[in-house]
C-alpha cells in the first residue's frame, strides 16, 4: 500500500468510468427534458408493439424519428423493464409522472449503455502508432461535462452513439478499415445525423482501403466493403422495406418542415447571419426604408417556408447542404490524396464541425459529435491542447441554456469548472513533465511562455464568458426587467459562436497545413 | 503555470503506465482548486436529494428545525429565543444549540427573507415546504461549507505538510489525497447536504483550530475552538484534547501561568462576545444552558452504536436507574475513557499525538456520554480523516462503519441512492489508481479474517435491511444488529488508537521533536 506504483491505463480508465458512474447515479433525480418522455415512449413502443407499427404508431406526439437500429436498441433496453414496473412498457404511455423505480430504470439504461463508450475508450488507449495515449485524454472523454449534461440530466443516449463512433474510429486508426466501415454503417443506422461524416468516411475508405493495390484487388475490396455496408443497412431497413413503409420511415427521419434554427440557436455560422440581418434591418429602417419584420423569428424554431430574415436572402436546405460540402472539400481532398490513419479522427471531427457550423436545423447538442473525438487527440501537440481547452469549454457553455432550472444551476457550473481546472492541472503537469530532462521534448524552440496551454486572447475570451453569465443571471433582469427575454440566450449563442467559428477555422487550417 | 520542474529520474515505462493528471509536477494551487471544485460538486449533487422529514407532517425533521430557528431568530428579540413564549413553542423544535447557531440562523433567515419571505414568516410558515425554499436552504448550507470548512481544510493540509506531522516516511505528494479525504468525507456530505444540518460550520471551526495548533497559533486556535463550542455544544467532545494539549504546551514554556492566562483570556473573551445578550442576568444564561443540555430526553435515542445503547439489550439502564445516577455514571465513564489520552498530551504534547488525542477524546464521548445521536459519529470521524495519511487503514475502516452506522437514518431520509454513490466515490478515491499514498501497517492474516467477518455481515445487512421484513416481535432487529457490528468495530478502533497514542512516547519521532523548539 505504501508505494505508489503506476497503474496501467486500462485500470485507471475503468477507475475513472466508475467515478463517473457514481456521479451519474446522483444525477437521477435532476431535471429531465421532454426527451425523457420521448425515450420513455420509444421503450414502451418497441416493447409492446410489433416492428410493423413502430414507424406508424401515433399514440404519442413523440413519434419514433431515429433509424431502426436505435429502435432495436430501445427494444433491447426494454427487455428487463417489465420486471421493474409493468407500466414502463404499456402503450399508450400513462400520463402520470413516472414512479421513482421507473425513473431510476430509465436513467440506469443510459448509464449502462455508456459501457460501450468505456469499451471504445479502452480500445482507443493506444493510438494509430500503437503508442499509449495519455490517461488524461481518456478521462476527458469519460468525464465530459457536456456528455453528462446532455445524457444524464437532459436525457439522451449520446454515450452509446459516441461509443459507436469512437469504436469505428479505433478500427480505422488501427488499419482495420472493413470493421471501421461496418461500425460506421451501424452508427448511421442508429442515428442518421452522423451522415455528415459519411463523405469523409467514403473518401478515406476508398483511398485507403481500395486504391493503390492494383485494379483487381482494389475492386474486390470495394465490393467487400460495399457488401458489408449494404448488409448492415439491410439488417436495419429490410423489415420496413418488406412492410412497404420506407416512404413513411424516411419522412420521419428527415422532417425538412423544420426551420433553419432550432428553438435555441446553436452557436454556428447562421447565428452571425441572422444577427447581421437584424443589424441591417435596423440600420435600413433608420435610413427610412420600410422593412417588414418577420414574426417571432427570435424565439421559436421556424416551421414552414417563411423566412426568418428581413433583409438577407432566404436560406434553403440546399444552400446549407452545398455550404457544408464546400466547407468539407479541402478535408475530402486531403483524405483522398493522402489517406493516413493517424489523421482520421481529425478529419471526421472536422466533417462533424462543418455540419454543425453550416447545417440545417442544427441542435446545440451536435457539438458533442466533434468535441468528444477531438478530446482523444487533445494532447498530441501544444496547439491541440490550446484548441481543445477552448473548444471544450465553449461547447459545454453553449449547452447551459438546456438546463434552465435553478436546481441544476450549481451542478452545471461546477461540472464545467471542475473540468476546466482538471484540464488546467493535467495539461500543465503533462507539459512540464515532458519538457523536463529525460522526458521527450515537445519542441526545443518552445520558450516557457509559449509552453502555456492557453494564450492571452483565448484566456480573455474564456473570462468573458463569466461576464456573459453574470449579465444574463444577475443584471439583465435589473436593467431590462421582463423586456427582451431572448437577449441572454442570444448573447450566449453569439458569444459561443465566436469560439466555435475559431475552432472551425483552426481545424481547417491545421488540416490544410499538416495533413 | 508550469513552474514545478522536477526531473523524473524514475520515470515508469510510458508504454504501460498511466500518468495521473494530478500527480506532480501539477501546479499545487490549481490542484487544490480542482479538489475543492470536485468536493463542492459532490455536495451540490447530494443536495438534489430529499431532506430529512420531507413532506412528513406534522413534526417533519431537521430541515424543519433549522427553518423554524430561522423564523424565530429573525422575528423575535434575542431574549426570547430560548424562552417559551406565545410565539416560541419550545416543544416544537425549540432552539437547543448555543447562541452562535442562533446568529447563523438569523443571518441565513435574512438572506432567505430577502427573496422568499413566506418561508420564514412568523408562525404562518410552520412546515413550509417548496422547491424554491429547499433550494435556498440548500444554498445556505453549501455557502457555509464553502466559507468555513473549505478554508479550514486547506489551511490544515498546508500546516500538516509544512510541519511534517506524519513524520519523514510520508510522501510529499500525498497532500492531494489527504485534502480529498478531508473534503470528501462521505458522512459529513450526506448529513449536511442530504439530511440537512450545519455540521460543516462547527466542524470547520474545529478544523481551523486544529490547523491553528499545528501552525503554532495557539491563541487563534483557542478562539476558533471556542466559537466551535458556541456553534454546537457537541464540539465539547474535543475539549479534553485541546485542553490537554494546550496545557501541556504551556507547562513547557518559561512562564506557564502567563501562557495559561493568555489562553484563558481569549477563551473567556470569545465566550463573552457570543453570549453578550445573555450575560447580563444569571437567569437568562441559565435558561439557555438548560436548553442546551436536555437531560430529560434520556441517555440515548434510537439505535446509536455507543456503550449505553448497545449494553441496554442486556441491562435496561433506563429502567434501572433514574436520570441523576445515570448522568453521574456516564460522566465518570466518559472521563475515565478520555483520561489516558488527556494525560498523554499533558505529559508530552506533540502534533501527531494531538490528532490522536482528538480522536480518542471524541470517541470516548461518543461511546460513553449522555444523549448521543448517531450523527455524532461525525465528530470522531473528523480527526480520523485528518490522520488519513498516517493511518490509512484505520481511516478507511472507520469511515465505512461510521457510514454504516447511519444507514438506518439514511434509509428513513430516502437518501439511499446518494449513499451508494457517495460510498462508491469514497472507495474509488480511497483506492486511487496508482495505490494509496498513506503508509500503513500490514495486519497478520489471522486478524484480517476476524476483521473481515463483521465486514461481510455489514454487506449482507445492507440488503437485508431493505428487502426483508423484520420479525413482528423484534421490529428493530436489524437496527440492533447494525448497532452491534458498528459498536464492536468502534471499540476495537478506539482501543487501537489509544494504544497508538501512548506508544508515540516510546518511539519518539524526530520530526515532531524538532518542531517543538
Amino acid at each position: 500500500m505504501a508505494s505508489t506504483t503506476s497503474p496501467s491505463t486500462a485500470t485507471a480508465a475503468m477507475w475513472a468510468f466508475a467515478a463517473a458512474t457514481c456521479v451519474k447515479l446522483m444525477l437521477v433525480p435532476t431535471y429531465r427534458s421532454t426527451d425523457f418522455d420521448v425515450h420513455r415512449y420509444w421503450l414502451a413502443l418497441t416493447h409492446a408493439l410489433p416492428a410493423r407499427q413502430w414507424y406508424t404508431d401515433a399514440s404519442s406526439q413523440w413519434t419514433l424519428d431515429y433509424p431502426p437500429f436505435f429502435a432495436y436498441f430501445s427494444r433491447l433496453l426494454s427487455l428487463p423493464a417489465p420486471f421493474v414496473d409493468a407500466s414502463l412498457v404499456s402503450i399508450p404511455v400513462p400520463a402520470a409522472p413516472p414512479s421513482s423505480a421507473y425513473l431510476l430504470y430509465l436513467r440506469l439504461t443510459v448509464a449502462f449503455s455508456d459501457l460501450l463508450l468505456l469499451a471504445a475508450v479502452l480500445l482507443l488507449a493506444r493510438d494509430a502508432r500503437r503508442r499509449q495515449r495519455p490517461f488524461l485524454v481518456l478521462v476527458l472523454v469519460m468525464w465530459s461535462p457536456a456528455l453528462l449534461i446532455v445524457d444524464h440530466i437532459h436525457f439522451q443516449y449520446n454515450g452509446f452513439l459516441m461509443g459507436l463512433l469512437l469504436l469505428s474510429l479505433h478500427f480505422l486508426e488501427q488499419g482495420k478499415d472493413l470493421a471501421g466501415g461496418i461500425v460506421f454503417a451501424a452508427l448511421l443506422c442508429s442515428k442518421h445525423l452522423f451522415l455528415v461524416a459519411a463523405p469523409v468516411y467514403f473518401v478515406y475508405l476508398f483511398g485507403h482501403y481500395c486504391c493503390g493495390r492494383g485494379a483487381l484487388r482494389g475492386l474486390g475490396r470495394l465490393l467487400l466493403m460495399g457488401a458489408g455496408v449494404v448488409a448492415v443497412f439491410a439488417m436495419a431497413f429490410a423489415p420496413f422495406v418488406y412492410y412497404g413503409q420506407m416512404q413513411q420511415l424516411l419522412s420521419r427521419l428527415f422532417p425538412f418542415g423544420r426551420g433553419l434554427f432550432h428553438a435555441y440557436w446553436a452557436p454556428n455560422f447562421w447565428v452571425f447571419y441572422i444577427v447581421l440581418d437584424k443589424i441591417l434591418a435596423f440600420l435600413l429602417r433608420r435610413l427610412g426604408f420600410s422593412i417588414e419584420i418577420p414574426e417571432a423569428s427570435f424565439t421559436r424554431g421556424l416551421v414552414g417556408d417563411s423566412s426568418p430574415f428581413a433583409v438577407l436572402p432566404k436560406v434553403t436546405p440546399i444552400t446549407t447542404f452545398l455550404l457544408v460540402i464546400l466547407a468539407m472539400a479541402p478535408c475530402l481532398v486531403k483524405a483522398f490524396a493522402n489517406p493516413q490513419s493517424k489523421h482520421i479522427i481529425r478529419w471526421v471531427a472536422y466533417a462533424c464541425s462543418c455540419g454543425f457550423m453550416f447545417g440545417w436545423h442544427v441542435h446545440e447538442k451536435a457539438s458533442l459529435h466533434f468535441t468528444i473525438p477531438l478530446a482523444l487527440i487533445a494532447m498530441d501537440s501544444l496547439d491541440d491542447v490550446r484548441h481543445y481547452f477552448l473548444l471544450s469549454i465553449v461547447s459545454c457553455y453553449s449547452l447551459f441554456p438546456l438546463l434552465f432550472e435553478d436546481q441544476e444551476y450549481p451542478i452545471k457550473v461546477l461540472l464545467l469548472l471542475t473540468y476546466g481546472t482538471l484540464m488546467w492541472v493535467g495539461f500543465s503537469s503533462h507539459f512540464s513533465a515532458n519538457s523536463a530532462p529525460g522526458g521527450k521534448k515537445l519542441d526545443a524552440s518552445d520558450s516557457i511562455v509559449e509552453r502555456r496551454f492557453t494564450g492571452w486572447i483565448s484566456l480573455g475570451y474564456l473570462l468573458g464568458m463569466f461576464a456573459i453569465e453574470f449579465w444574463s443571471r444577475l443584471f439583465h433582469h435589473h436593467v431590462f426587467g421582463d423586456r427582451l427575454p431572448f437577449l441572454p440566450l442570444m448573447m450566449v449563442s453569439v458569444y459561443c459562436g465566436v469560439g466555435m467559428m475559431y475552432s472551425w477555422v483552426w481545424q481547417l487550417s491545421w488540416i490544410i497545413r499538416n495533413t | 503555470m508550469a513552474k514545478a520542474k522536477k526531473s523524473r529520474n524514475s520515470a515508469p515505462d510510458p508504454s504501460v503506465a498511466a500518468r495521473l493528471p494530478w500527480q506532480p509536477p501539477a501546479p499545487p494551487l490549481v490542484t487544490a482548486l480542482l479538489i475543492s471544485f470536485a468536493a463542492l460538486l459532490l455536495r451540490a449533487l447530494v443536495s438534489v436529494g430529499p431532506y430529512s422529514g420531507q413532506g412528513a407532517a406534522p413534526k417533519f425533521g431537521d430541515y424543519e428545525a433549522q427553518r423554524h430557528w430561522m423564523e424565530l431568530t429573525l422575528h423575535l428579540p434575542s431574549s426570547d429565543w430560548y424562552r417559551n413564549t406565545s410565539d416560541n413553542d419550545l416543544a416544537y423544535w425549540g432552539l437547543d444549540y448555543p447562541p452562535l447557531s442562533a446568529y447563523q440562523s438569523r443571518l441565513h433567515a435574512r438572506l432567505i427573507n430577502a427573496s422568499l419571505p413566506d418561508a420564514v414568516a412568523l408562525r404562518s410558515s410552520r412546515g413550509f415546504e417548496s422547491q424554491e425554499s429547499k433550494l435556498l436552504m440548500r444554498w445556505t448550507v453549501l455557502s457555509s461549507d464553502l466559507m468555513v470548512f473549505f478554508p479550514a481544510a486547506l489551511w490544515f493540509v498546508w500546516a500538516y505538510m509544512k510541519d511534517g506531522v506524519g513524520g519523514s516516511g510520508e510522501r510529499r505528494e500525498g497532500w492531494t489525497w489527504l485534502l480529498a479525504m478531508v473534503l470528501l468525507n462521505p458522512c459529513l456530505v450526506l448529513i449536511d447536504h442530504g439530511h440537512f444540518q450545519y455540521n460543516c460550520i462547527s466542524l470547520g471551526l474545529t478544523l481551523g483550530a486544529i490547523a491553528g495548533i499545528l501552525s503554532r497559533n495557539q491563541l487563534v486556535a483557542a478562539a476558533l475552538f471556542s466559537l466551535a463550542i458556541n456553534h454546537k455544544q457537541m464540539s465539547m467532545y474535543f475539549a479534553p484534547a485541546f485542553f490537554g494539549h494546550l496545557l501541556g504546551k504551556c507547562l513547557k514554556q518559561k512562564y506557564p501561568i502567563i501562557e495559561i492566562m493568555k489562553l484563558g483570556f481569549v477563551v473567556l473573551g470569545t465566550f463573552a462576545l457570543v453570549w453578550w445578550p445573555y450575560v447580563h442576568s444569571y437567569e437568562a444564561a441559565m435558561q439557555v444552558i438548560s436548553r442546551l443540555a436536555p437531560f430529560e430526553r434520556g441517555i440515548y435515542e434510537d439505535y446509536v452504536a455507543n456503550f449505553w445503547c448497545t449494553t441496554s439489550v442486556l441491562i435496561k439502564w433506563k429502567r434501572l436507574f433514574a436520570i441523576k445516577p445515570l448522568k453521574l455514571m456516564s460522566l465518570s465513564a466518559t472521563i475515565l475513557a478520555f483520561l489516558p489520552s488527556f494525560l498523554q498530551q499533558v505529559k508530552s504534547p506533540s502534533n501527531l499525538g494531538f490528532l490522536y488525542s482528538l480522536l480518542n477524546s471524541s470517541f470516548s464521548f461518543y461511546l460513553f456520554s449522555y444523549q448521543v445521536h448517531e450523527k455524532s459519529i461525525l465528530l470522531p470521524l473528523l480527526p480520523a480523516s485528518l490522520l488519513a495519511l498516517h493511518e490509512p487503514q484505520l481511516h478507511g475502516w472507520f469511515t465505512y462503519y461510521a457510514l454504516f452506522s447511519m444507514y438506518p437514518l439514511i434509509c428513513r431520509d430516502q437518501l439511499l441512492l446518494q449513499y451508494i454513490a457517495v460510498l462508491g466515490l469514497f472507495v474509488l478515491i480511497y483506492y486511487p489508481p496508482g495505490g494509496n499514498y498513506g503508509k500503513g501497517v500490514k495486519f497478520p492474516s489471522g486478524i484480517m479474517v476476524v476483521l473481515s467477518l463483521p465486514f461481510l455481515c455489514s454487506i449482507l445487512l445492507h440488503t437485508v435491511y431493505l428487502q426483508i421484513e423484520p420479525p413482528k416481535r423484534y421490529p428493530f432487529l436489524f437496527d440492533a444488529l447494525i448497532m452491534f457490528i458498528c459498536f464492536s468495530q468502534f471499540i476495537i478502533l478506539t482501543l487501537y488508537t489509544n494504544y497508538k497514542q501512548w506508544m508515540l512516547d516510546f518511539h519518539p519521532r524526530p520530526v515532531g521533536r524538532k518542531k517543538d523548539l
